[in-house]
C-alpha cells in the first residue's frame, strides 16, 4: 500500500521521508472505534494526559529540587515559596499524581467489568498491570523526595519488607538503602529512578496503545466489530469526546489543585524526616492503603490456623507475599475468568459479583489507613481473603456456571433498536 | 490505495447550521488556544529569577571608610564591582583626555555621578577576565588604571579601555547614591 | 430504573466512604479534645488575609513566641509581602544579629565570638537557637518546634493551634501529671511541655485591639496559616478564576461534542 498523497506541498514532502502524518491519520483520525463507546472509555486518554503533566511538572520541579537529605525539605518549600508559582507547580504535581491513580483505577474496573482483557487483548491488560505497577514504583519513590517524616518512615517500612527474601534479604535492603538504614545515598538514588521510571512508563503506554491499535477497542457490549456500520472514525466523535471530558477531568483536578490541595496528603509530611521519632501511624499514600491493608491482614500463626503448610512462614514474609499476590494475580485474569461472555452487561451473577469485589477494595482502602488491631484487623482479614475468592475462586466458577443473558447481534443493531443499554455516546 | 485527505466538510454547501456549527468549534478553540497560553504561563515564569534572587539584586555599599586613591572589590549579582575613590590628578587626567583617542568614546562626565567615585562593573569587555588594579600593588596598565592579564587591554583612570583587544568601556553598572556615604547598587 | 437506584446508592455510599477515611483520621491511641472550629478569614473558596491580622500575630510571634520557636523558613522580606512597609521590615531586620561571614583574613569568631552584623531584609528570621540540642538544653529536654509549616503540619492545623493555645486548664482529678508538664486537653496524651504563653494582654497591640489570649491566639494562629500557606490569597483567586474559565469551556467542549455527534442520525 503506497502511502497516501497530501495536498498542502510540505506535508507531502514530510510524509514522503518520515510518513508520521499518514500514522496519525490512520491511528487517531480514520482510526476505526466501536460507535457504542461509554465514558468509561474515556479514562485510558485522560492517563496519557496526566502522564504528560507530570512528566512537565516533574521537569519543572527537578530545576530547583535538591536531593540531598541536608537541603531536600527546604528546596521543596524553597520551591512552594520563591519559585514564581513553584506552589502552583508542586501541587500539580502532587494531585497529578492522585489524579493518575483514579484514572487508572477507573480504567481498571472498566476492564474488569466489561472484560476488555479477554480474548484476544490478555497481552493488552499484561501490558497495563506492567505500566501500574511502575506507576507504583514511581509514585513511592516520588513521596520520599521531600524528605518528610512519612517520607522516611514510609521509605523504611517499605524498603526493610525486601528483607523477607531468604538468604539474600538483608543484602538487598543494604544494597536498596546504599547503606545500613534510609539516608542520603537512599534518597539521591530514589531520586534518580524517579526521574527514569515516568519514561519507562511512557514507552510502556506505547506499547500498550500498540497492543490496542492491533485488534482496537473493545466495547460495553463486549461483542466483536462485525461490519463498518458497528465503528465510527475515531476523529471526530472520539477526538471530541475526550475533549470533554478532559475539560471535566480539568474541573475535578483544579478543583483539588487550587482549592483543596493537601487533601489527598499527610500533615506529618509537613515535617522534615527525623530518623529518632518515628510518627504514631505510619500511613501510605492513600492509592496503597489497600495493598497495605492486605500486608498487614496476614496473621501471626498463620501456619497454626491454616496447618496445612509444610514449611513455617512468617507473619511478616506471608503479608509479603499476600501484598505481590494481590497485583500479580492480576496478571492471570485474563485465564481466571472463564466465561465466553465479555461484557458483565450479559452476565447478570458476575455483575453483583464485580460490585461486590469494588465495594471489597474500598473497604480495604479504609482499613489500610487504620491501625492493624481489634475490629479493623479482623474485617481486613475477611476483605483480604474476600478479595482472593473472588479472584482465584468466583471468577473461574462463575464463568463456567452462570447463566448469561442473550447477545445482541451486532453493535449496530443494538445501537438502532434504541434502549438506554446501546445509547451511543452515552 | 492513494487516499486524498482533505478536510472539505460539506464542501462548498454553507447552510446556517454549517455556520453555526464552524462558529461553536472555532469559539471553542480560541478559548482553548487563550487557556492553553494561559496554562503555559506559570511554567515559563517558573524559571525567572525567583524572589530569593531577585532580593539579593540590590547591595548597598558603605563607601565611607574607603580612602582617596583606594579601590575596594564588592560583589553584586555575581559580579565584581569596583568602587574606587580617585585622586584629584586622576579626575583631572580622565577630564583632560580627548573623546577621537578613544576606541569606545564616552565622556568621563558620562561614566560617574559625582566625580570622586568610580564605580564600575570590574569584568574585562573582551573576554570576561577580572582586570588588575584594584590593590595597591597591582599593575596598572599603560594608562594608570587597571590592566587585563589575559589578552593585554589597558584601561585609563575612567576605566575606559585604551589599547587592547577590549571593544567597549568597564560597564557601570546602574546604581544610585542613597546618602554621602552610601551607594544602592542595582 | 433499578440501574439508576443502584448508581445513585453507589456513589452515595463513595462519597460517605471517602469522607470517612478522610475525616477520621489516624487517631492516637489516647482520646484527644476535637478543636472547636473557628472561623478564618483564610477559610473557603474566596479565602484572604486580613493583613490587620497578620500584623498582630507577627507582633504576637515576635513579641512572645519567637523567645522559643524559630520560623526558619521565612525571610524578613517575606515580611513586607504580608503587608508591613519596606523601611518597617528594614528596621525588624535590623534589630537582629546575623552571622556576618568570614571576614578579609578568613575568620568567622573574634576571640570565640561570632562576628555579628545587623540583619538585612534578604536574610532569613533569626531563631532564637543555633540548633536543636541548644533548643533542648534551654528547654529541659524539650524541642520547641519550628512554627514555619505548622498549620500544615497537624490535622485542622488553624482549629488546633487556636484550642491548644486557649485550652490549658487545670488538670482533672485523678489525672496523673509528670513533673513540669502542662495540663492541655488538645495536645495529645494530654500532657505538653510548654507552659501555658498567652495571657490578656500579654501584648500591647499598635492598633488598639484589645489582647485577650482569645484575640492573641486567633491573630497569631492566622500569622501562622500564612506563614505555612503565603500562598493562599494568590491561589484561591487564581483558583476562581481558573474555574469559572473551566466550567464556560468545559461547556463549549460538551456542545461540539454534541454537535459532532448529532451526526450520526
Amino acid at each position: 500500500m503506497s502511502t497516501p498523497t497530501w495536498k498542502n506541498p510540505i506535508v507531502q514532502w514530510v510524509d514522503h521521508r518520515l510518513p508520521i502524518v499518514t500514522f496519525l491519520d490512520h491511528a487517531i483520525v480514520k482510526y476505526p472505534t466501536p460507535r457504542n463507546l461509554n465514558y468509561w472509555w474515556n479514562f485510558g486518554s485522560l492517563a496519557g494526559v496526566i502522564l504528560v503533566v507530570m512528566i512537565g511538572t516533574g521537569i519543572m520541579l527537578a530545576m530547583n529540587y535538591v536531593p540531598h537529605t541536608s537541603m531536600a525539605f527546604d528546596s521543596v518549600e524553597r520551591i512552594m515559596r520563591d519559585i514564581n508559582y513553584g506552589w502552583l507547580i508542586r501541587y500539580l504535581h502532587v494531585n497529578g499524581g492522585s489524579m493518575f491513580f483514579i484514572c487508572v483505577y477507573i480504567h481498571i474496573f472498566r476492564g474488569m467489568y466489561y472484560g476488555s482483557y479477554k480474548e484476544p487483548r490478555e497481552l493488552l491488560w499484561i501490558i497495563g498491570i506492567f505500566i501500574f505497577l511502575a506507576m507504583m514504583a514511581t509514585a513511592f519513590l516520588g513521596y520520599v523526595l521531600p524528605w518528610g517524616q512519612m517520607s522516611f518512615w514510609g521509605a523504611t517500612v517499605i524498603t526493610n519488607l525486601f528483607s523477607v527474601v531468604p538468604f539474600f534479604g538483608e543484602a538487598i535492603v543494604q544494597w536498596l538503602w546504599g547503606g545500613f538504614s534510609v539516608d542520603n545515598p537512599t534518597l539521591n538514588k530514589f531520586f534518580s529512578f524517579h526521574y527514569l521510571l515516568p519514561f519507562i512508563i511512557f514507552a510502556l503506554v506505547f506499547i500498550h496503545l500498540w497492543a490496542l491499535h492491533t485488534h482496537k477497542s473493545s466495547n460495553p457490549l463486549g461483542i466483536e466489530v462485525q461490519g463498518d456500520e458497528d465503528e465510527i472514525p475515531f476523529h471526530p466523535y472520539y477526538t471530541a469526546k475526550d475533549a470533554y471530558g478532559f475539560g471535566v477531568f480539568l474541573i475535578v483536578f483544579l478543583g483539588f489543585t487550587f482549592f483543596a490541595p493537601n487533601f489527598f496528603g499527610e500533615p506529618d509530611n509537613y515535617i522534615e524526616a527525623n530518623p529518632l521519632v518515628t510518627p504514631t501511624h505510619i500511613v501510605p499514600e492513600w492509592y496503597f492503603l489497600p495493598f497495605y491493608a492486605i500486608l498487614r491482614a496476614v496473621p501471626d500463626n498463620f501456619v497454626d490456623i491454616w496447618g496445612i503448610l509444610p514449611v513455617i512462614i512468617p507473619a511478616k514474609t506471608a503479608g509479603v507475599i499476600a501484598m505481590f499476590a494481590s497485583i500479580l494475580v492480576l496478571l492471570v485474569l485474563p485465564w481466571l475468568d472463564t466465561s465466553k461472555v465479555r461484557s458483565a452487561k450479559f452476565r447478570p451473577t458476575y455483575f453483583w459479583l464485580f460490585w461486590l469485589f469494588f465495594i471489597d477494595t474500598i473497604i480495604l482502602g479504609y482499613i489500610g489507613a487504620k491501625p492493624a488491631e481489634g475490629t479493623f484487623l479482623l474485617i481486613g482479614r475477611l476483605a483480604t481473603a474476600y478479595y482472593f475468592l473472588h479472584l482465584v475462586i468466583f471468577m473461574p466458577l462463575v464463568g463456567k456456571y452462570e447463566k448469561t443473558k442473550p447477545l445482541p447481534d451486532s453493535i449496530s443493531a443494538a445501537v438502532t433498536a434504541g434502549g438506554s443499554d446501546a445509547k451511543e455516546g452515552s | 490505495m492513494a487516499e486524498t485527505a482533505s478536510t472539505a466538510e460539506g464542501a462548498g454547501h454553507e447552510s446556517p447550521d454549517d455556520n453555526k456549527r464552524d462558529f461553536l468549534l472555532y469559539s471553542t478553540i480560541a478559548v482553548g488556544a487563550a487557556g492553553t497560553a494561559m496554562a503555559v504561563w506559570p511554567f515559563i515564569d517558573a524559571m525567572n529569577p525567583s524572589k530569593d534572587v531577585l532580593a539579593l539584586a540590590s547591595t548597598e555599599l558603605d563607601i565611607s571608610s574607603i580612602e582617596e586613591g583606594q579601590s575596594i572589590t564588592a560583589i553584586w549579582r555575581g559580579k565584581p564591582i569596583f568602587v574606587r575613590r580617585r585622586t584629584a590628578k586622576e579626575i583631572e587626567v580622565a577630564q583632560a583626555t580627548e573623546l577621537k583617542d578613544l576606541p569606545d568614546p564616552e565622556a568621563d562626565k558620562d561614566r560617574v555621578k559625582k566625580s570622586q567615585w568610580l564605580v564600575m562593573i570590574g569584568i574585562c569587555t573582551h573576554l570576561g577576565c577580572i582586570p588588575l588594579g584594584q590593590k595597591s600593588g597591582d599593575t596598572k596598565g599603560e594608562f594608570g588604571g587597571w590592566f587585563c592579564p589575559c589578552h593585554g587591554s589597558h584601561y585609563d583612570t575612567s576605566g575606559r579601555i585604551r589599547k587592547g583587544p577590549a571593544p567597549k568601556n568597564l560597564a557601570i553598572p546602574p546604581y544610585k547614591f542613597i546618602d554621602d556615604t552610601n551607594i544602592l547598587i542595582g | 430504573m433499578f440501574k439508576k437506584i443502584l448508581i445513585v446508592a453507589f456513589v452515595t455510599m463513595l462519597g460517605a466512604g471517602i469522607t470517612g477515611i478522610k475525616s477520621s483520621p489516624v487517631q492516637a491511641a489516647g482520646d484527644v479534645a476535637h478543636p472547636a472550629s473557628q472561623e478564618w478569614t483564610t477559610d473557603g473558596l474566596f479565602g484572604f488575609f486580613d493583613r490587620k491580622q497578620l500584623k498582630r500575630g507577627w507582633q504576637v510571634y515576635s513579641e512572645i513566641c519567637a523567645s522559643c520557636h524559630s520560623v526558619r523558613l521565612l525571610f524578613y522580606r517575606n515580611l513586607q509581602e504580608m503587608g508591613l512597609a519596606a523601611e518597617e521590615v528594614k528596621k525588624i531586620a535590623a534589630e537582629a544579629e546575623v552571622a556576618a561571614g568570614p571576614n578579609e583574613d578568613g575568620e568567622t569568631h573574634n576571640d570565640g565570638e561570632l562576628i555579628v552584623r545587623p540583619g538585612k531584609a534578604f536574610d532569613k528570621i533569626v531563631s532564637p537557637y543555633p540548633n536543636d540540642l541548644a533548643a533542648r538544653a534551654a528547654n529541659a529536654g524539650a524541642l520547641p518546634p519550628d512554627l514555619s509549616l505548622m498549620t500544615k503540619a497537624r490535622v485542622n492545623g488553624a482549629n488546633y493551634l487556636h484550642a491548644l493555645l486557649t485550652g490549658y486548664k487545670d488538670a482533672p482529678s485523678g489525672f496523673k501529671m509528670s513533673e513540669d508538664m502542662n495540663y492541655n486537653p488538645y495536645f495529645p496524651g494530654s500532657q505538653i511541655a510548654m507552659g501555658e504563653p498567652l495571657s490578656d494582654e500579654g501584648v500591647e497591640y499598635a492598633d488598639g485591639t484589645k489582647a485577650t489570649v482569645d484575640q492573641m491566639a486567633k491573630d497569631v494562629t492566622a500569622f501562622l496559616i500564612w506563614a505555612a500557606e503565603p500562598e493562599l490569597e494568590d491561589r484561591k483567586r487564581m483558583g476562581v478564576k481558573v474555574m469559572l474559565f473551566l466550567i464556560i469551556f468545559t461547556a463549549l467542549l460538551y456542545a461540539v461534542k454534541r454537535q459532532v455527534w448529532a451526526k450520526l442520525h
